[in-house]
C-alpha cells in the first residue's frame, strides 16, 4: 500500500448499507482517506512472524448442555418493532 | 465533608440511612431537585423517571425498616448511561435510530445493581452508540462541563461525569472502549474507572466495539468507584469473555495496600514531547507525590505507542461495522418510510441513512472498508498482529513495574465545536487511553489538580485483573489532597 489509499465510497456505501448524499459522499470521502493515510504508519513494522491477537485473554469456546430454558415472550421481543402483526413483523414485499 | 446530600459520599449516606437520619425516598429528592435545579444547564440526562426511582427508593427504606438492607449500595442513587438495558426504560445510545426503543430485559450489571438495592437513576447523554471524546455526537441533545458550561463533558461517557459533577447522582455507570470513563472524568474532575476485559460482563451493553469494550463505575471518591465496581464485577454466563477470576473486597484490598511502598512506571512515550505543558503541570505534581512517599519510580517504554490509534481506529470501526448491522429498520429501530420497494436492501439503506448520525456513518464506513474484500489483510489482520506487540509492550512494563502513571488526556476540556470539523484531531485527543483497551488492562483517572481553572486527571494504569491495586494506588493520592470536596460552581 504504497499508494495514497482512496476509499472508492459508492461501493463501501453499498456494502455498508447506508444511503448517503452527494455532499456526504465528498466529505467523507476526503477525510476517511486522511485517515487512511494516518493508518498506513502501521506499515513501518515488521509484523510477519506475530501471531494476530483477537481478545485480550485468551477465551475458549463455552457449551452448555442444548436444553429449552423460558425466554422472552414473544409480545415482549416484538414490542420494539417498527410495524408488527400478530406474532409477526411486517416487511415489505420483496418477491414478485 | 460537604452539606448538600447530593454531594455526600455512599459512605456517609449509608451511615446516614442506618442511623434513620434521612431515608432514601429524602436522598433521592434530594438529586431529583438538584438535577432539576441544574439539568438545563448541564444537560447531562436523555431523560430520567422520577415517580419510578421514588418507588425504588421506597421499597428501599422498607427494607431498611424490616432490617433487611442489602449493602452498601442499598438506597444510593446510580445514574445509567444510555447504552445499557434497564427494563422497561428506554435505551437510545443517543441515536435517532433507537429513539423510540424501550429495553425488554436488564443488563447483567444492572440486575446486579437492583440485587444490591441501588435506585436506577435516568438516562445518561453519551456520544452516539459511545463514538466520540466530546459527547458532541449525540443526537438527544448537548451535554456541557460543570466546570465551564463553554466547553465539552469529554466523551463518550460526558452524561456520566458531568452528573457526578453537578450532584446529579451519587455515582454512574458508563462505558469505555478507547477511553470513554476515564476521559470525560478527567475533563469533570471525577474519579472513573475502566476495569480489565472480562472483569464486568459485557450482556446488555449495547455493542460497539466487542473485544474493547467494558462497562466501569465513575464517582467523586475512589471508595465510590470501589462500591461500584464490586456490586457490578464478576463472571457470567451469558458473556463468554467475561473472566472466571475472584472478585476481591476492593475496601479491603484498599486499606490491605494502604502503606505499600508501590514500583511505579513512566512511560517514556507519553512524556515525550506531545502532552501540553499545563496539563503536565498537575500530574508531575502527583508523581511527585509519590516519590516522597517513598514509591521508587522508574521510566519504561512501550515503544508502540505511536502505533496505538492507527491500531485503535482499525479495530474499533471494524467491529462496530459489523455490530451496528443489527440497525436495519426492520426488527426494532427506525425505519425509513421512503424508499425504493423495487430494491430490495434499499430500506436498509434509507433507514440507516435517517437514523445515524454523521460519525456513526464515518466510523462504520471506514470498518467496512477495512474488512472489505481484498483489504482484511492489510488492515484488520495487520491491527490484530500490532496489537499484540501493544499489549506485549504493557506485560514487558509489568515485569518492571506495579502500574503506570500517565496523563489521562493531553489537555483539559476543549471549547465546544474545537474539534467537529477534523475527525483524526479528535482521534488523536484519545492517545494516552486507548493502549488499555487494545491490551486490555484496568485504568483509573483520578483528579490530581487544575489548568486554567479546569479538572486535569492522573490515569493510573494496571496489570490485568489487578484492580484493587490501581484502587490503593489512586486512594493514596486522593487522601492527601482535597480534590474530591472540589465542585463546580453551577
Amino acid at each position: 500500500m504504497s499508494e495514497t489509499p482512496h476509499i472508492d465510497i459508492d461501493k463501501v456505501a453499498d456494502l455498508a448499507r447506508i444511503a448517503l448524499s452527494e455532499e456526504e459522499k465528498a466529505k467523507f470521502s476526503s477525510q476517511l482517506d486522511s485517515i487512511l493515510g494516518y493508518i498506513d504508519k502501521l506499515n513501518e513494522l515488521d509484523t510477519e512472524d506475530v501471531k494476530p491477537m483477537a481478545h485480550p485473554h485468551s477465551v475458549e469456546n463455552v457449551w452448555r448442555e442444548d436444553a429449552a430454558e423460558p425466554e422472552m415472550p414473544v409480545e415482549e421481543a416484538l414490542k420494539n418493532a417498527p410495524a408488527k402483526r400478530q406474532n409477526m413483523v411486517i416487511v415489505p414485499k420483496v418477491v414478485e | 465533608m460537604s452539606q448538600e446530600l447530593y454531594y455526600k459520599t455512599i459512605g456517609e449516606l449509608g451511615r446516614l440511612l442506618e442511623s434513620g437520619e434521612i431515608s432514601s425516598v429524602e436522598l433521592t429528592q434530594a438529586v431529583i431537585d438538584r438535577t432539576k435545579a441544574v439539568d438545563d444547564r448541564v444537560g447531562a440526562f436523555n431523560s430520567f423517571d422520577e415517580a419510578d426511582a421514588l418507588s425504588q427508593a421506597a421499597a428501599s427504606d422498607a427494607r431498611r425498616k424490616e432490617g433487611s438492607a442489602l449493602g452498601p449500595l442499598d438506597g444510593i442513587p446510580v445514574g445509567i448511561k444510555d447504552v445499557l438495558a434497564v427494563k422497561d426504560q428506554p435505551l437510545t445510545c443517543s441515536s435517532k435510530i433507537l429513539e423510540k426503543f424501550v429495553s425488554p430485559y436488564d443488563a447483567t450489571c444492572i440486575e446486579k445493581l437492583k440485587g444490591s438495592g441501588a435506585i436506577l437513576w435516568g438516562r445518561l447523554n453519551m456520544d452516539e452508540f459511545a463514538m466520540g471524546s466530546s459527547t458532541e455526537n449525540s443526537a438527544m441533545g448537548e451535554t456541557s462541563n460543570p466546570w465551564d458550561l463553554e466547553r465539552i463533558p469529554g466523551g463518550s461517557s460526558g452524561g456520566s461525569a458531568a452528573a457526578v459533577a453537578a450532584g446529579e447522582a451519587i455515582v454512574t455507570l458508563g462505558s469505555d472502549t478507547g477511553g470513554s470513563i476515564r476521559q470525560p472524568a478527567s475533563h469533570c474532575g471525577v474519579v472513573g474507572l475502566k476495569p480489565t476485559y472480562g472483569r464486568v460482563s459485557r450482556y446488555g451493553l449495547a455493542a460497539f466495539a466487542s473485544s474493547l469494550d467494558q462497562v466501569g463505575p465513575m464517582g467523586r471518591s475512589v471508595e465510590d468507584v470501589a462500591i461500584l465496581l464490586q456490586a457490578i464485577s464478576g463472571h457470567d454466563e451469558r458473556d463468554s469473555t467475561s473472566y472466571k477470576a475472584v472478585v476481591p473486597d476492593y475496601l479491603a484490598e484498599i486499606e490491605r495496600l494502604r502503606d505499600k511502598k508501590w514500583t511505579l512506571g513512566l512511560p517514556k512515550e507519553y512524556f515525550e514531547g506531545a502532552a501540553d505543558a499545563a496539563s503536565m503541570g498537575a500530574v508531575k505534581e502527583a508523581i511527585d507525590f509519590y516519590r516522597e512517599l517513598g514509591c521508587e519510580i522508574k521510566e519504561v517504554s512501550l515503544p508502540h505507542t505511536e502505533y496505538a490509534v492507527a491500531t485503535y481506529y482499525i479495530i474499533a470501526t471494524a467491529e462496530a461495522s459489523s455490530n451496528l448491522a443489527r440497525y436495519d429498520g426492520i426488527r426494532y429501530t427506525h425505519r425509513a418510510e421512503k424508499f425504493d420497494a423495487k430494491d430490495s436492501i434499499d430500506i436498509y439503506r434509507q433507514s440507516r441513512a435517517e437514523g445515524f448520525g454523521e460519525e456513526v456513518k464515518r466510523r462504520v464506513i471506514l470498518g467496512t472498508y477495512v474488512l472489505s474484500s481484498g483489504y482484511y489483510d492489510a488492515y484488520y489482520l495487520k491491527a490484530q498482529k500490532t496489537r499484540a506487540l501493544i499489549r506485549q509492550d504493557f506485560e514487558n512494563a509489568f515485569s518492571e513495574v506495579d502500574a503506570l502513571l500517565t496523563p489521562t488526556s493531553p489537555t483539559p476540556a476543549f471549547k465546544k465545536g474545537a474539534h467537529t470539523d477534523d475527525p483524526l484531531s479528535m482521534y488523536l485527543s484519545d492517545i494516552y487511553t486507548i493502549s488499555a483497551n487494545l491490551a486490555g488492562v484496568p485504568g483509573m483517572s483520578v483528579p490530581c489538580g487544575y489548568s486554567d481553572d479546569m479538572p486535569i486527571g492522573l490515569q493510573i494504569l494496571g496489570k490485568p485483573f489487578k484492580e484493587e491495586e490501581v484502587l490503593a494506588i489512586g486512594s493514596a493520592f486522593e487522601s492527601a489532597r482535597d480534590f474530591k470536596n472540589h465542585h463546580p460552581k453551577l
